[in-house]
């Protein structure tokens, strides 16, 4: 239930906002309503169904203005979006779990052809075990195609992310799909307070829609796209390396657009999420803790109870998840001794979480040695209280002076 | 902080509740945030929903393990659920029924008890045994964490029908005024 309240009552606000509370998944639709999609294609899959129920409910209450194909799977409905995408049209849809394993074939293309389609994850585990509850195992599998991939902390942070992901993902520079990662359950479902912003004023941050300006769908102009390349002779392996040597240009730009537009965000609306990497009270700190998602509120608490009681301890937190934020996260590696990561899925090749595993690749950049574990919890909807997170302090404090498990820590195993 | 514990079955409107009171604390300038518990929830089956609320920003989005006050909106819940399971000493029990304190079953942490006939109220108002608005009427006689003035407001902006929205007020009018509110005296232990 959406419940208007009131105005905002600080006149010093950059915008007019009004307070509403909603969940989350209430907040992302809320947030691709204020971004004026063209065309959206929906399929329901626990725990993102409310999230399209609330865009189909916008749409046909007539507080958002735009086509709704309701498809008959999720391969579908990304392949339609892709057409309209190529049209011109802004698009937009949301899955998870296996709706997003359905869809991996057009997910893969949708990168390759550079269209700048928004899709919200709204994180589930893995089946099998058969589970409908959250963790990033869906969206972690899908890493290494190509796609823009952010995870939010808060509902506020899904609202205002969802509204930059448009930005950031038909910037010029750019051209990538962006996943919007939100925690299935805890965020998903979580309701709080939120600030909501003026229809006007987001239009005025979104600028004049210019939406696909390489490629478009139109008679008076045909084209073919997405031509048949590669193999090892004429103009194929050229051609083909042009095509990936251009996604990964496209990913390393959106670090910096990325930064811009959180930047432009703040500026407009006063709220100022910190768009790669954040760090908190991580100056003075010897080791830190390192968090994705939801589970960050519990960790910050954590983290200040730890500091109350005198360990010298900080958090660092990734946002941008894909492209890795490589140079922004060696600054803040280099300000620790040690290093404890928080994973809410499972790497399997490696034995320990997938951003551990990464992380691991920039610490060798750091050039010199941090002890560092890995730690795997919240999975299929398993809680990370703040009780976990001492449980991830202690342990890293420990590498200090202990040698370094090899083995993950399971954080929920005696749950 | 302050944290609440919803007991229900299943369309009983526990997890509804929890986000009305949310409504209605953010009413009062209040931070609040509510997280249902998850499932394949079944009409009947028990459910449970956790709220928190504070006079500064919440940043943990967890469930709750030791809460201040659990709100039971069904009669005979605590014949099959231990509803009590980490209640804070002193705790705030507002349950659904229709019989006197001395045949409510208590844990030891129980500090302050209200008691409402809501199924029998709800009967009267609805026709149907929907307790929720009743006890969030009964949990702000009880605790006086949330105005029952917070709470008519937070209902008149959600998304009731006007015949729903005036049998819901009526209902926490009833479930006010119609709660009888107890504090246990323990003995200091030996």
């Amino acid at each position: 239930m959406t419940t208007a309240i009131l105005e905002t009552p600080n006149p010093t606000k950059p915008a007019k906002q009004k307070v509403v509370l909603c969940e989350g998944n209430e907040a992302a639709a809320l947030g691709v309503a204020l971004a004026r999609p063209d065309m959206v294609a929906v399929y329901p899959i626990t725990p993102q169904s409310s999230l399209v129920e609330h865009v189909a409910k916008l749409i046909a209450d007539g507080r958002m203005d735009a086509d709704i194909v309701d498809a008959e799977g999720e391969h579908s409905v990304l392949s339609v979006l892709q057409g309209g995408a190529l049209a011109g049209a802004r698009t937009y849809t949301a899955t998870c779990g296996p709706g997003l394993a359905f869809m991996f074939e057009p997910y893969f293309r949708t990168s390759g052809m550079r269209l700048p389609i928004v899709m919200s994850i709204v994180t589930r585990d893995g089946i099998t075990p058969q589970s409908v509850w959250g963790g990033h195992q869906d969206a972690m599998t899908v890493r290494e195609v190509g796609w823009v991939q952010v995870y939010c902390e808060t509902v506020q942070e899904v609202l205002d992310t969802t509204i930059m992901a448009f930005k950031i993902a038909e910037h010029h520079d750019v051209m990538l799909p962006v996943n919007v990662c939100l925690d299935g359950n805890y965020l998903s479902y979580g309701t709080s307070r939120v600030e909501l912003p003026d229809q006007a004023e987001v239009d005025a941050f979104m600028g004049v829609k210019d939406v696909n300006w390489h490629v478009a769908l139109d008679p008076l102009r045909p084209m073919a796209v997405d031509p048949l390349t590669g193999g090892s002779g004429g103009k194929g392996p050229s051609t083909f390396v042009r095509y990936r040597k251009g996604q990964c240009r496209g990913m390393q730009n959106s670090l910096r657009v990325i930064e811009e537009i959180h930047e432009e965000w703040a500026q407009r609306f006063g709220r100022r999420f910190a768009p790669l990497v954040e760090e908190y009270r991580l100056d003075g700190a010897d080791y830190a803790i390192m968090t994705l998602g939801s589970m960050t509120g519990a960790a910050k608490d954590a983290v200040d109870e730890a500091r109350d009681a005198g360990k010298k301890v900080g958090l660092i937190k990734i946002k941008t998840f894909s492209p890795f934020p490589v140079e922004a996260l060696l600054k803040s590696l280099d300000k620790v001794q040690a290093l404890g990561v928080v994973d809410r899925s499972v790497g399997f090749r490696w034995n320990c979480g997938p951003m551990y595993q990464e992380t691991m690749g920039v610490l060798y950049r750091l050039g010199r040695h941090i002890p560092s574990m890995s730690f795997i919890g919240g999975l299929a909807g398993a809680d990370i209280t703040v009780g976990h997170f001492h449980r991830v302090i202690d342990a890293t404090e420990g590498l200090l002076t202990n040698p370094a498990p090899i083995e993950p820590v399971w954080l929920n195993e005696k749950d | 902080m302050y944290e609440v514990r919803f007991h229900g079955r299943g369309g009983q409107g526990a997890v509804t509740a929890a986000a009305m009171l949310a409504s209605a604390l953010l009413e009062e300038g209040k931070y609040a945030v509510s997280i249902p518990s998850f499932g394949f929830e079944r009409r009947g089956a028990p459910v449970v929903s956790f709220l928190r609320c504070s006079d500064r920003e919440i940043r943990q989005l967890t469930n709750i393990y030791t809460p201040d006050c659990l709100i039971c909106v069904d009669p005979t819940l605590a014949k099959t659920v231990d509803i009590f399971g980490g209640l804070k000493p002193g705790g705030t029990l507002v349950q659904a029924t229709h019989k006197p304190l001395a045949e409510v079953a208590l844990a030891d942490t129980v500090g302050r008890v209200g008691l409402c006939d809501a199924i029998g109220i709800a009967l009267e108002v609805f026709k149907r045994p929907i307790t929720n608005t009743l006890m969030l009427g009964a949990f702000a006689r009880t605790t006086g964490i949330v105005s029952l003035e917070a709470l008519k407001r937070s209902l008149e902006e959600s998304d009731f029908r006007d015949a729903g929205l005036k049998q819901n007020l009526i209902a926490l009018e009833r479930g006010y005024h119609e709660t009888t509110v107890h504090t246990i005296e323990r003995r200091v232990a030996a």
